[in-house]
């Protein structure tokens, strides 16, 4: 079945001199239930604007959004959404933190408490219930957001550039544990980035999005095997044609949006 | 008056090591640069109480000399003889401590009022837009106002007793209050509501859970200013018409000409005012645990 659906959604915004911009135009999606897709794109594309649009944060301002066939009407609980910038409650402990939505959607405390440090288990935090977030290393805040996330036990996954502020290292760690992660429960994903290893190493499909305003301009299956080791998988020889391959299409839209930035004309690829 | 929200203190990077001398900071040498910390401050401690001997001692050389007229400014020594006085013979109101008492429960009930009225309606506009659209007018209208004026109303409505002066501190300290409420509501981060929002919070739940802990930081900084305000209602209050209270103490001190005794009155409210503010502090330190560890601003907030 169908878990998201964008269909030609276009979302403008008010800019300060009373104009508009268009962040994305005519951009259309499908998500399987289940499937893991990753969206690259160069930065100022919009790949955060789609995610908010699925998430019901905005709304399109022409087209239409989808999640399981109904439209989405603000907010949707059954999302989980992982931002780019830590969003984590500084004030509250990590074991708080991830008892956060059970204790949002009505469930008790010892319930709530119960679950959130099964969540912490299984992303590896047993021990730091106590903590504050600015106890806790980057990557370490980032597994509090995911068990914060996936205690919801969400059908859709929403992750916006999630690992972007961790080191190279931390980073194929918290992948290959993503996956881990999403193998328990298989909700549909949308993971946002704007690394193309990281895309290809994930997902079973990667959409490339162009210089803004951003739409779709190919989609690519990935057809390596799971389970995936996110460290070793580059060294598959059907990773690099993969990576050759989208490539060519990334590299155009990145060379304008660079260009853009930097007001020249021409970026020699 | 407060136009602008005190500035919290801004959540910085974490305290820099005291500074070593030499390239290293090993094991060996750690012990010894807290030794020099804690050496530091004491030192520091001494000059400070050597200003403060060198200044009254220059303020009674000055009035022995007869180059200061005691009569219009007081002296240290007649202050101190009054303190002595009040503390053990009483006050001509009766026991100086009853007197504290009466200022000191004006002061906490105005601040306590104050401040939960302050954190409600700021937050209340901060969070709901239309209210903040139909009432930000009149309360930056009534802000400019100088509210110390409604004393002289309030004393004549609710009379002498400690009615007057609560409500007169209630209105000195709501608006810091508000205010910085009001801003801390705004500025909280839309990825920390919108988190909330999609874990299930309802809108209460999010002013509750959200909006509230991460206005507090605003809210706080604004008590430290608040408890003083507080004061000067309760002791306004007392001077514009009172039976009992540290600001009748002054007024009648004033009346019979005693300087000392004003300014006896003045180091009294002081001790309170750094007792208050040593107290929020330590309500601050214990609230605000969850922030990374702070940069001070110097040894003067301490
Ligand atoms: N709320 C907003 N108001 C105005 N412009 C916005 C807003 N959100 C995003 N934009 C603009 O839309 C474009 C796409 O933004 P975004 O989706 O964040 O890009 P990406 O995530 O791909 O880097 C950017 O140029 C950004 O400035
Ligand atoms: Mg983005």
């Amino acid at each position: 079945m169908t878990a998201i659906e964008l269909r030609n959604v276009t979302k403008k915004f008010a800019t300060a001199d009373g104009g508009t911009y268009t962040a994305i135009e005519d951009l259309s999606l499908t998500v399987e239930d289940g499937q893991f897709c990753a969206v690259v794109g160069p930065t100022g594309c919009g790949k955060s604007t789609t995610l908010t649009l699925i998430s019901g944060l905005e709304r399109p301002s022409r087209g239409e959004a989808l999640v399981h066939g109904e439209q989405v009407r603000g907010i949707d609980t059954s999302t989980g959404f992982v931002f780019q910038q830590d969003a984590v409650f500084p004030w509250r402990s990590v074991l708080d933190n991830v008892a956060a939505g059970p204790v949002y959607r009505g469930a008790s405390r010892s319930e709530a408490t119960a679950l959130a440090r099964d969540w912490l288990r299984r992303v590896g935090l047993s021990g730091f219930e106590d903590r504050y977030p600015h106890q806790l290393s980057g990557g370490m805040r980032k597994r509090v957001a995911l068990a914060q996330s996936l205690i919801n036990q969400p059908r859709v996954l929403l992750m916006d550039e999630p690992f972007s502020a961790l080191d190279v290292q931390t980073r194929a760690i918290m992948s290959t544990e993503l996956l881990n992660l999403w193998d328990q429960t298989k909700p549909a994903v949308v993971f946002v980035t704007h690394d193309l290893e990281e895309a290809i190493a994930l997902a079973d499909k990667v959409v490339v999005i162009t210089a803004g305003p951003g739409t779709v301009k190919a989609e690519f299956e990935i057809d390596l095997p799971r389970p995936r080791i996110v460290q070793e998988i580059r060294f598959d020889p059907r990773f690099t044609q993969l990576y050759e391959q989208i490539w060519e299409a990334l590299r155009a839209e990145v060379a304008e949006a660079y260009a853009r930035t930097t007001g020249a004309t021409e970026v020699a690829s | 008056m407060i136009d602008t929200p005190t500035q919290p203190q801004t959540v910085a990077a974490p305290r820099p090591d005291v500074p070593v001398d030499g390239a290293t900071s090993s094991t060996p040498s750690a012990p010894s640069a807290r030794t020099r910390a804690r050496r530091r401050r004491t030192v520091l401690a001494g000059a400070r109480l050597a200003i403060v001997v060198v200044l009254l001692a220059t303020w009674q050389a000055c009035v022995n000399a007869k180059i200061v007229d005691p009569f219009f400014w007081g002296e240290p020594e007649g202050v101190w003889a009054d303190l002595r006085d009040w503390f053990t013979v009483g006050t001509s109101q009766g026991s100086l401590g009853a007197q504290i008492l009466v200022t000191l429960e004006e002061a906490v009930l105005g601040f306590i009022i104050g401040s939960i009225l302050g954190v409600v309606c700021g937050i209340a506009l901060g969070r709901v837009r239309l209210l903040s659209e139909l009432f930000a007018p009149f309360l930056k209208a009534a802000n400019s106002i100088p509210r110390i004026i409604l004393g002289s109303i309030f004393t004549v409505a609710f009379g002498f007793g400690i009615q007057s002066k609560v409500i007169l501190a209630v209105v000195l300290v709501f608006f810091g209050v508000f205010f910085n409420a009001f801003q801390g509501a705004r500025e909280v981060d839309r990825n920390l509501i919108a988190n909330a929002r999609l874990l299930g919070a309802s809108r209460w739940q999010v002013t509750r859970g959200v909006v509230l802990p991460s206005a507090f930081t605003w809210i706080l900084a604004s008590l430290h200013i608040s408890f003083g305000f507080a004061l000067i209602g309760a002791l306004v209050g007392e001077i514009l018409g009172a039976n009992q209270g540290l600001g009748l103490l002054i007024r009648s001190s004033q009346n019979n000409f005693d300087m000392n005794g004003v300014l006896a009155g003045m180091v009294l409210v002081a001790v309170i005012a750094l007792a208050a503010e040593a107290l929020i502090t330590l309500l601050e330190r214990r609230l605000l645990r969850w922030r990374p560890p702070q940069t001070h601003g110097g040894a003067a907030v301490e």
